[in-house]
């Protein structure tokens, strides 16, 4: 990407985020971590068919991205979501939305206004 | 792996959006302002060239101002008359120097239901697959600020009222 491109987004911050989510077992580990609340790595990679090392790795992931932050818990490192980045991260769908919003209201004045002429 | 695809859906909630509305027109009016081409074209603030019908792929230019330079292809999925329409497309494909062909596409649904006694219509509209969007396009939207589509769709409401 060209730096007068990355120059214009309005959210610079955004595009690693997008980044970061760009994969299926790191949306699974946000999954979790928003229906179970903190949990550690042992935990997070039950189940999951992949190596702790390898959900490690995910995880460090997202979190150089502020989507997760850890803390250490004993001899565990405990990861949990970092809701404010997530938030960026739902505004591309919240645009989009809005788009749907307007061409609603369109499509309702259109069929509304030939109905009642 | 079938958890995952929960998990998925349940936290980021990236991957669709749905709305529901009703209008005061019969169902038969509603369908026709989906599926007929022009007419969508009409509200929807875009020229298409040729008619809807499943398995086409029709080219349009949006007529938006500011916007008028860019070309979108709806690839129409099913068409079920007055109940059911769908296309896939290319969402914020806002880069006409770039070939979006080759990117996965969202998945646009129209349903329609009748209310009222057939004297209005809940129209409910999904788009879905955004998660499988590249990661540098969804990021790009950002470039369109609100000084777009927004207020655009305001002068359009006016042009069509």
């Amino acid at each position: 990407m060209s730096p007068s491109r990355a120059a214009a987004f309005k959210l610079p911050d955004a595009a690693p985020v997008f980044a970061a989510l760009g994969d299926t077992m790191r949306l699974g580990l946000l999954g979790r971590l928003s229906a179970d609340g903190p949990l550690s790595i042992r935990r997070l990679s039950e189940g999951t068919g992949v190596t702790r090392q390898a959900v490690t790795r995910h995880l460090e992931a997202l979190g150089r991205v502020g989507l997760v932050r850890d803390a250490r818990r004993g001899r565990e490192r405990v990861f949990a979501l970092d809701a404010k980045r997530l938030e960026i991260a739902k505004q591309y769908l919240d645009r989009v939305a809005a788009q749907w919003d307007a061409a609603a209201a369109r499509l309702k004045a259109f069929v509304e206004d030939d109905a009642n002429s | 792996m079938t958890i995952q695809t929960q998990q998925a859906q349940h936290a980021p909630g990236t991957d669709r959006i749905e709305k529901r509305f009703e209008v005061r027109a019969p169902r038969a009016r509603v369908w026709r302002a989906i599926a007929d081409a022009n007419e969508f074209g009409a509200w929807f603030g875009m020229k298409l060239e040729g008619a809807f019908a499943a398995g086409r792929t029709i080219r349009g230019r949006l007529t938006i101002p500011n916007y008028d330079h860019l070309t979108l292809e709806l690839q129409i999925e099913r068409v079920d008359p007055e109940h059911f329409f769908s296309y896939r497309w290319h969402p914020y494909a806002i880069d006409p120097k770039v070939d979006y062909s080759s990117e996965p596409t969202t998945l646009v649904e129209f349903r329609l239901a009748e209310i009222d006694g057939g004297k209005g219509t809940a129209v409910t509209i999904v788009e879905s697959g955004f998660d499988r969007i590249p990661l540098a396009r969804r990021a790009e939207a950002f470039r369109m600020n609100d000084a777009g589509w927004a207020s655009q769709a305001k002068k359009l409401a006016q042009y069509v009222a």
